[in-house]
């Protein structure tokens, strides 16, 4: 095991801000991108069948 | 042909479908094995100390960001040397999975280069060419934002991709030199630190983990893609219905 | 073939002949922007001279696209461009024609203003002299590659600042090559690397954007 205790796990020999910004960023990044896609097949899904809707009209 | 099979919309569909779990499934779990090499199996480095960490995320970032463009560029001409739709539909499902590794590459390497050369951003020439790269996609995903019709988005992004992968390799060559002429050797990113094998495990996993996470993306993507475009069709309809009570 | 290149090239020129306020606005605008940076930066002569080729090559990329806007949307609107890729011949010499014109129309001027803003920047001779070889051989690459920027934004809302975000990123090495000729005269190291990567990089141009330019026609107009 590389760590001793969890302090020092979160500060990462004194590089914590630098490796848990680049972590935590990239995490965020791509949970942002899933959330975005999930909520794009949604609305496209509703807007398809509203399109559906209106041309059968 | 058997590939002409696979290229019908409605079969892609459906067979998209049915893979992206599996690849979402294996990101997700080569990620958590990458991350556990990250912070847990890699020793810490005697040069760098524990920053050094940020390469494992920021390695795999720039690569994905420079091989998804060339993917793109890959389906770009095939879909205009053989008019084949789901080519150019491949390529912009790929495109904001593409922008997001590029800013993550700059960003991390901002994060990384402000402990080991003292400043977040240095006009070097990778930095600089990826900086250049993230231009380019904003520039691609731009174009086709501007463009309606469907069709003449699809032609035009290619070409511009296109045009961007034949200037790629110039605007890294141009910016390496200039970056010779005008910082001389005061600061050398080139020289790497002598990588043990279990830190390229763990950039390949973490590699590996990327690429099966965008493939799953783009798929997801390329799936409502088609169903834009096909939802005067028969099966597009069912599938939409299918998907409407799920 | 060359009848049909020039009948182009004759015929963007005498338009431009006809409607002079229409192009001189981008040559007045580079002298305006590289004008704007002694303001801004301070006028000791020796920082003015290490910012100069910089300055005026950002500058003269900013007044290509300002000029490139227009390089097939008069023609689009009023139905001419139509008419001419239907003609048998090629696209290809349609753009390129275009784009001769728009250097012979836009990059031309330029070569005769450049000098006079070297001066103002404190310039020695000889550095001014690179300074016009470089833009003598680097504005083609401009209405080069821009046409194939104006091509694809043919007709969009927005269009201008599109062209921008497309074509700003692919002028990059002229840029840089260009630069870097008149520094390489002030630092005493001569330019012929400089200008010689500017000319392949141009030869390249030459060779790609009227063909990509002509394609980028046909999909925009279809």
């Amino acid at each position: 095991m590389v760590w001793q205790s969890g302090t020092e796990f979160w500060s990462m020999g004194g590089y914590g801000l630098y490796v848990w910004g680049s972590f935590g960023v990239t995490g965020l990044g791509v949970a942002l991108e899933v959330w975005l896609l999930r909520r794009g097949q949604r609305s496209l899904l509703n807007r398809l069948q509203r399109m559906q809707r209106w041309e059968a009209q | 042909m058997n590939l002409y099979h696979y290229a019908a919309p409605a079969t892609f569909y459906r067979l998209a479908g049915r893979w992206t779990p599996w690849f979402a499934w294996g990101a997700g779990l080569l990620t958590g094995i990458g991350l556990y090499i990250s912070f847990f199996v890699a020793p810490t480095d005697f040069q760098q100390g524990e920053a050094y960490r940020i390469i494992f995320i920021h390695v795999p970032a720039a690569w994905m960001s420079m091989f998804i463009y060339l993917v793109m560029a890959f389906w770009c001409a095939i879909g205009l040397a053989f008019n084949t739709r789901l080519s150019f539909l491949m390529a912009r499902a790929l495109a904001p999975t593409g922008a997001l590794f590029c800013f993550l590459a700059l960003w991390t390497g901002a994060l990384w280069g402000k402990p080991m050369w003292g400043a977040w951003w240095v006009w070097d020439a990778r930095l600089t060419s990826q900086l250049i790269l993230l231009f380019l996609y904003v520039g691609i995903m731009a174009l086709w934002a501007a463009i309606d019709d469907p069709k003449r988005g699809d032609r035009a992004g290619a070409l511009l991709i296109l045009v961007g992968a034949v200037n790629v390799p110039i605007i890294y060559f141009s910016v390496k030199w200039w970056n010779t002429l005008h910082q001389g050797s005061s600061i050398n990113l080139t020289k790497a630190p002598s990588m043990a094998t279990i830190m390229l495990v763990g950039m390949l996993v973490m590699a590996i983990a990327a690429w099966l996470y965008t493939i799953a993306v783009a798929l997801v993507r390329v799936r409502g893609l088609i169903l834009e475009r096909e939802r005067h069709t028969d099966w597009a309809q069912e599938a939409m219905k299918a998907l409407k009570e799920a | 073939m060359w009848r049909f290149l020039l009948t182009v090239i004759r015929r963007d020129l005498l338009l431009a002949a006809r409607r002079k306020g229409d192009w001189l606005t981008s040559q007045f605008f580079f002298v305006m922007v590289v004008s704007m940076f002694p303001l801004g930066i301070g006028a000791d002569p020796e920082q003015l001279r290490r910012v100069a080729g910089g300055v005026l090559w950002v500058a003269a990329l900013l007044a290509s696209l300002l000029s490139l806007q227009r390089l097939y949307a008069d023609d689009h609107r009023d139905g001419s461009l139509e008419q001419m890729l239907l003609s048998p011949q090629p696209a290809l010499i349609l753009a390129l024609g275009k784009a001769i014109a728009h250097w012979l129309i836009f990059g031309l001027p330029l070569l005769v203003i450049a000098p006079l803003l070297g001066l103002q920047f404190a310039l020695p001779p000889d550095a001014i002299g690179t300074l016009v070889i470089a833009l003598a051989i680097g504005t083609p690459v401009l209405s080069l590659l821009g046409g194939v920027g104006a091509a694809l934004t043919l007709g969009l809302r927005g269009g201008g600042t599109l062209l921008t975000l497309l074509i700003l990123p692919l002028y990059v090495p002229a840029l840089i090559f260009g630069a870097g000729a008149v520094d390489g005269v002030l630092a005493g190291l001569g330019a012929e690397a400089q200008l010689s990567l500017l000319g392949a990089f141009m030869g390249l141009c030459l060779l790609l954007a009227p063909w990509v330019t002509g394609a980028a026609l046909r999909v925009s107009v279809d």
